[in-house]
């Protein structure tokens, strides 16, 4: 500590405010991209009361419509519909299915809307077993189940 | 018996651990020396207690004891024999026993090997290790004992997840834990020093071996972790800023932080609160990333058990020692003095930047980590990912390695840029020269686009400090920074380069039909079914040849494990020095044909062996900077070089 000592207590002044410029800027940006670049988690019935800006991410999650899976003739792109019992939304989606893709079960598809109100799907997350799958689904097969008894007890 | 044998130990060496936090705390407020003597003993039998405890766990995975509910619940009896081991670590229970072991045998080591630290300061950082320690023993034997028996034993196990049947189970969560816990030392080693009022350079000559230790380890398992992904996953993808990867990355960017500002304190007294906090945050970075991955918060294939019990177990520990260690902190960061000043254009002034930039960085990872767990309260259910850290983190990365191109070359205390001028000035040039040649000729996005300018610059920079030397004179720390920063430029070309130029073929293919992707061609030969010891799988069979040259066989298969049901993908690699062709077979269409996914991924391995690399130049550090240590302590005159940081 050979220099004068109040300058030394400036520099580890100009150090701190620095670390917390910083860290209040790596903030500011952190909510202002998380504002822009979340996805947000939609059921059908949220796209038929308020439609997504075309192209924006969203995962869109439902059941798969018994009869509605379609293979184009190129035999990698599909098409099928994703229903929640109050909306339906078609989906198009190129790729590998997962494994335990079927009709009538759950999926959450990643992707965005396109203008014709299709649901143009990069990725689709469907159950893997029955430890893992995509979070949005265990509540949704439960909601599933309960309007499944309430259709059938009406 | 057995299984009654791990238990017993395991309850003995918490009971040690009581004696050595007594011990050590009595010790280091200078009364009660006896039982002061203690501490150091006490630790070192906790290590073997628990080494013993889990031994006794591999050994009934071993054997398949299934009269042990663990096993029962996680393994088979026709798993092949080396998934049967290291089925014991890809379990809750058994991942907890493999973090108390590895504490205590971190624990063990510091008491028995570190002498050159003040006693009290040495006193009071084993008793820290304890208190963590505690909390986790009373987590495993409160509520996740890996050694409840069942009865009566059931005549079959459940099986482990088959995406967990992978020889990279068997090293990468060991390897990543030890890197996880190690850091429990730096955090130790921080609280001690605080308690102590001791944060010297000696100090941080003696806390820099251990952080290193852990952090190559965390290099190590990172990488690992992420060439699993990879190849088992089936998705193409090495990186998916999934929440477990964050978890893990965010220790590894404290720890980075934590390495570089720990030289500053060891060669010029400088950064004294900075690195003591950093100690503190590193491996409360690796709590949270436990919390997170083990709670049950997170849904993915390394949440083992959902049992909201354990989640507010876990959460109530990280409360109390990241609290508890922040207090101390706010109670006596102001009375440790200032160390020594800089100059802004140092080598110390780099390395703030360096170190702004990551816990930047880190504060963005951490805030977009949680932000979807904050939302869920609210019943939003938002997903962040690359759209969101890619960007974002890139605004701090490009500054901190557009630094890290000049820093090495700086001075500690005082520089000027007059004497590097012509050496920056021609690094900017060539990375701008490349910016604008490969913008000129490729059509690719703007961040692979810098990334690969950056990657060029930081490579040729990161050679320069050894510029002028005698390479065989030159001291084996220096040349573990200039390894490792170059692995971080070789990791960069490799990321940007698959980003920038991957080419992606999606087709459905009969049998005989000619498949391409980029410069590959080839043909799907046949299909047939397959079996191994647990399960089938479909094989496709392909030949492809690389620009006309010799044909090379990649035979994908899609896999059904019967114990448990499940499907996964087995992808087939082709690997060249340029890049790696990624095929994978999908479902067969109604009209016979198959889905095939082919990638070509240029440059794509050099993001691991650029890891690796990173993790090498942490070695060279350790073993140069334990050897000049031992050297300095039987010839104290001999006073070495500190010129090259970790």
């Amino acid at each position: 500590m050979s220099n004068s000592p109040l300058k030394a207590k400036h520099q580890r002044l100009v150090l701190i405010l620095l670390a917390f410029a910083a860290l209040i800027g790596a903030t500011l940006l952190a909510i202002y991209g998380l504002r822009n670049q979340a996805s947000y988690f939609y059921v059908p019935a949220d796209i038929a009361a308020d439609p997504p800006a075309p192209g924006q991410a969203i995962r869109l999650g439902g059941m798969v419509e018994e009869g509605s899976l379609t293979t184009a003739a190129d035999g990698v792109t599909v098409t099928f519909v994703v229903q929640d019992g109050e909306g339906r939304v078609p989906v198009t989606f190129t790729g590998i299915l997962p494994d335990l893709f079927v009709e009538g079960s759950g999926v959450v598809a990643e992707g965005s809307m396109d203008a014709s109100g299709t649901f143009v799907a990069t990725n689709l997350l469907a159950k893997h077993d029955e430890n893992y799958m995509p979070r949005e689904l265990e509540d949704m097969s439960r909601e599933q189940a309960r309007e499944k008894v309430a259709e059938t007890t009406e | 018996m057995i299984p009654e044998i791990g238990l017993a130990a395991l309850w003995l060496a918490a009971a040690l651990a009581v004696l050595q936090l007594l011990g050590g705390v009595l010790g280091a407020r200078r009364e009660g020396m006896e039982l002061a003597a203690v501490a150091r003993p006490a630790a070192v039998l906790q290590a073997l207690l628990c080494t013993v405890a889990f031994l006794c766990l591999l050994y009934v995975f071993a054997v398949t004891d299934l009269s042990v509910k663990l096993v029962a619940d996680n393994s088979h009896s026709m798993k092949p024999w080396i998934f049967k081991v290291s089925g014991a670590w890809g379990n809750h229970e058994g991942s907890m026993l493999l973090w108390i072991t590895v504490m205590a045998m971190a624990g063990g080591l510091i008491a028995f090997v570190e002498r050159r630290l003040p006693e009290r300061t040495m006193l009071a950082t084993l008793s820290a290790q304890a208190f963590v320690g505690l909390g986790f023993y009373a987590f495993l034997l409160l509520s996740s004992n890996p050694f409840q028996r069942l009865s009566p034993a059931p005549p079959e196990g459940n099986g482990l997840n088959p995406l967990l049947q992978d020889i990279g189970l068997a090293f990468h969560p060991p390897t990543l834990y030890v890197g996880y816990v190690g850091l429990s030392v730096a955090f130790s080693f921080a609280v001690g020093a605080l308690l102590t009022r001791s944060v010297t350079p000696d100090f941080a000559r003696v806390m820099r071996p251990w952080v290193l230790a852990a952090w190559i380890f965390l290099t190590l398992g990172i990488t690992a972790g992420s060439y699993w992904a990879y190849y088992e996953l089936g998705w193409g993808g090495w990186w998916f800023w999934d929440p477990v990867e964050n978890a893990s990355l965010m220790p590894w960017l404290a720890a980075t932080a934590l390495l570089h500002s720990v030289s500053v304190l060891a060669a010029r007294d400088a950064l004294r609160t900075w690195t003591i906090m950093l100690g503190v945050v590193a491996f409360s970075m690796s709590m949270i990333g436990t919390f997170l991955v083990r709670s049950g918060i997170l849904t993915s294939v390394h949440a083992f058990a959902v049992d909201p019990e354990r989640g507010s177990f876990i959460l109530a520990l990280l409360v109390l020692y990241i609290g508890g260690a922040l207090v101390i902190f706010a109670l006596r960061a102001a009375t440790i003095a200032e160390g020594e000043r800089f100059a802004v254009t140092s080598r110390e002034g780099a390395l703030v930047v360096n170190n702004i930039a990551l816990s930047a960085i880190l504060g963005i990872v951490l805030v977009g980590t949680l932000y979807p767990l904050l939302t869920e309260a609210f019943d939003i259910r938002v997903s962040v990912g690359p759209p969101y850290f890619n960007p974002v983190s890139a605004i701090f990365l490009v500054p901190m390695l557009l630094v890290l191109m000049v820093g090495p070359l700086l001075r500690w205390r005082e520089d000027g840029f007059a004497r590097i001028r012509w050496q920056v000035i021609a690094l900017f040039a060539v990375t701008l020269g490349v910016l604008l040649g490969v913008w000129l000729v490729a059509d690719i996005h703007l961040l692979p686009l810098i990334g690969l300018a950056l990657a060029v610059g930081v490579g040729i920079a990161s050679l320069l400090p050894l510029a002028g030397r005698s390479l065989r004179r030159t001291p084996l720390a220096t040349w573990g920074m200039v390894v490792a920063h170059f692995g971080v430029a070789v990791a960069l070309f490799g990321m940007a380069s698959d980003s920038a130029f991957q080419q992606e073929r999606l087709v459905a293919a009969s049998v005989g039909d000619a498949v391409e992707v980029g410069p590959w061609q080839g043909r799907l030969d046949t299909v047939y079914p397959v079996a191994g010891p647990n399960w089938t799988a479909i094989q496709a069979n392909l030949h492809l040849a690389y620009e006309g040259g010799a044909e090379r066989r990649a035979a994908p298969q899609s896999r059904n494990f019967w114990a448990p049901v499940m499907e996964t993908s087995e992808v087939a690699l082709l690997t060249r020095w340029n890049g790696q062709l990624y095929v994978a077979v999908g479902n067969q269409a109604q009209d016979g044909r198959w889905q095939l996914r082919l990638w070509w991924k240029p440059f794509v391995t050099f993001i691991w062996y650029g890891g690796v690399l990173i993790a090498l130049g942490g070695a060279l550090s350790l073993v140069g900077r334990v050897t000049t240590d031992l050297r300095r302590r039987r010839r104290p005159e001999d006073d070495v070089d500190e010129a090259y940081p970790a």
